[in-house]
């Protein structure tokens, strides 16, 4: 086997330049996506028929197709509507950029949405009952008991489908996107080593998610201080 | 043999060749998204010129041929990890290839063209959106010579790239002038036209096997004879109305 260091030195700095671009997707489309995932999750856990329904069906449809089916929908699909292309929504359609996102948040806002109602359901019984003995409204429910417990909770699900979605930005290269992944395959259009750049690129992905795990203990142990002896 | 015979579908070919001569079991690879030169028809049958060709080089060295497809940006590591003995996609022979792999002569040559919308005119590309397959001599042309002025898109396919000329996210592509000609002249190409003078980067087209593989001298020898018997003329007419040779 001809393995060449040399070539993964030569290319590292172009490689950490997509790591950049990865970051990006992955951090703001997972911030929007619990901003969606939310509200969706408290929908979902209404006994209400009629309010669970529409989260149910969003979260039917993005976990059940491929992601890389959601962003060839939204990047070539966007592109057949004169609706989209005929208006100022095609200033955004047009980015592979924000397609990407678009698709990476709505696809991790169903999963996450799933995640935190399955935390809202876990609270115990009796602290909501304390909650409603105080006095506390819905809202202030939600507020003080529900969400902070929830979080609570979520958290260690929450920190492996961060890293799910990681790898699922690897996906945006398939759209012209110069990530991690889209940076990789172009230096191995050149240069034939697959073996080498892939086995480099591999090893930041592996760096990137270390860092997410050691942040995510961070939280967790902040979040959950009180099951913590001083 | 008639040209008929020659292009009927790679299986029919491969099993009468199979047992009819029983001769070298040969797999070759190719593309499957690069009309007109090879594509995937209605019926999941690779078609195109390069299969024709393929099948016509196989009938002279009565060899027992499969054809498989494989995406563009695997095929060179497939060839040299053995998955298949050749690869007959329309590559392009390159300095860099060769340090990997060896090439047989050419089989056509090769020019670069853009290609833009009908009426508007594309000046010196300067701050133009650009797009080209990935892992292509049009692709590293761009890379090479537009990156510092314009900005580069590329694709994992040349259809992605035309899908995204055709929505209008790119002011112009540049790719190989024959399957541009061909889509130009399709329903989605309508509203668009070559642009500029066509950039000949000496390309010259072959097959290309592992290296020190004496398939290259066969692959050679029954080019030469497909050329003298007029069989390669009848395929190029079949796509072409002049000669890509």
């Amino acid at each position: 086997m001809n393995w060449s260091w040399d070539v993964i030195w030569e290319y590292f700095p172009r490689l950490f330049d997509g790591v950049w671009l990865t970051l990006e997707l992955v951090l703001y489309s997972a911030l929007t996506g619990l901003a969606i995932a939310v509200p969706l999750a408290l929908m979902r856990a209404s006994k209400n028929r009629l309010v669970s329904a529409l989260p149910w069906a969003y979260i039917y449809f993005f976990r059940g197709t491929p992601l890389l089916v959601q962003i060839f929908l939204i990047y070539y699909g966007s592109a057949q509507f004169d609706l989209i292309r005929n208006t100022s929504l095609w200033e955004i359609f047009s980015e592979p950029f924000w397609c990407a996102l678009i698709a990476l948040t709505l696809n991790t806002a169903a999963y996450s949405a799933e995640l935190v109602r399955g935390a809202i359901q876990s609270i115990p019984k009796g602290e909501i009952e304390a909650a409603e003995a105080f006095g506390m409204s819905k809202l202030v429910q939600i507020r003080r008991i529900v969400l902070p417990r929830a979080f609570g909770i979520v958290l260690p699900a929450y920190g492996n489908e961060l890293i799910l979605m990681l790898k699922g930005s690897a996906l945006a290269s398939t759209i012209t996107l110069l990530d991690l992944t889209g940076m990789a395959r172009t230096i191995i259009a050149r240069t034939y080593t697959p073996l080498e750049i892939f086995f480099a690129a591999g090893m930041l992905y592996l760096a990137i998610a270390a860092l997410f795990i050691l942040a995510f203990r961070f939280i967790e142990r902040w979040l959950n201080r009180y099951q913590y002896p001083r | 043999m008639k040209l008929k015979n020659l292009v009927v579908g790679l299986t029919l070919s491969a099993v009468a060749a199979s047992s009819a001569f029983a001769g070298d079991k040969i797999r070759i690879a190719t593309e499957g998204a690069y009309a007109p030169f090879n594509m995937v028809d209605d019926k999941g049958q690779l078609q195109g010129f390069d299969v024709d060709i393929a099948n016509a080089l196989c009938a002279e060295m009565k060899a027992d041929c499969t054809l498989v497809a494989q995406d563009w940006d695997g095929i060179i590591p497939g060839l040299m990890s053995r998955k298949y003995d050749a690869i007959i996609a329309s590559m392009s022979i390159t300095e860099e290839r060769l340090k990997v792999v060896d090439f047989t002569n050419p089989y056509y040559s090769n020019v670069l063209a853009y290609v833009g919308p009908k009426g508007q005119s594309m000046g010196d590309m300067k701050g133009k959106t650009l797009g080209a397959q990935r892992a292509t001599i049009a692709g590293q042309y761009l890379e090479d010579n537009m990156s510092g002025s314009a900005s580069v898109k590329l694709y994992d396919t040349q259809d992605n790239a035309y899908l995204d000329l055709a929505a209008g996210r790119l002011d112009g592509m540049l790719s190989d002038k024959f399957p541009a000609y061909d889509w130009l002249r399709t329903d989605d190409g309508k509203g668009f036209e070559f642009k500029g003078q066509d950039i000949d980067i000496d390309d010259k087209i072959g097959i290309a096997i592992r290296k020190n593989d004496a398939l290259k001298e066969k692959f050679n020898k029954a080019l030469q004879a497909i050329v003298d018997n007029g069989t390669y003329a009848k395929i190029n007419a079949k796509y072409f109305p002049f000669s890509i040779y």
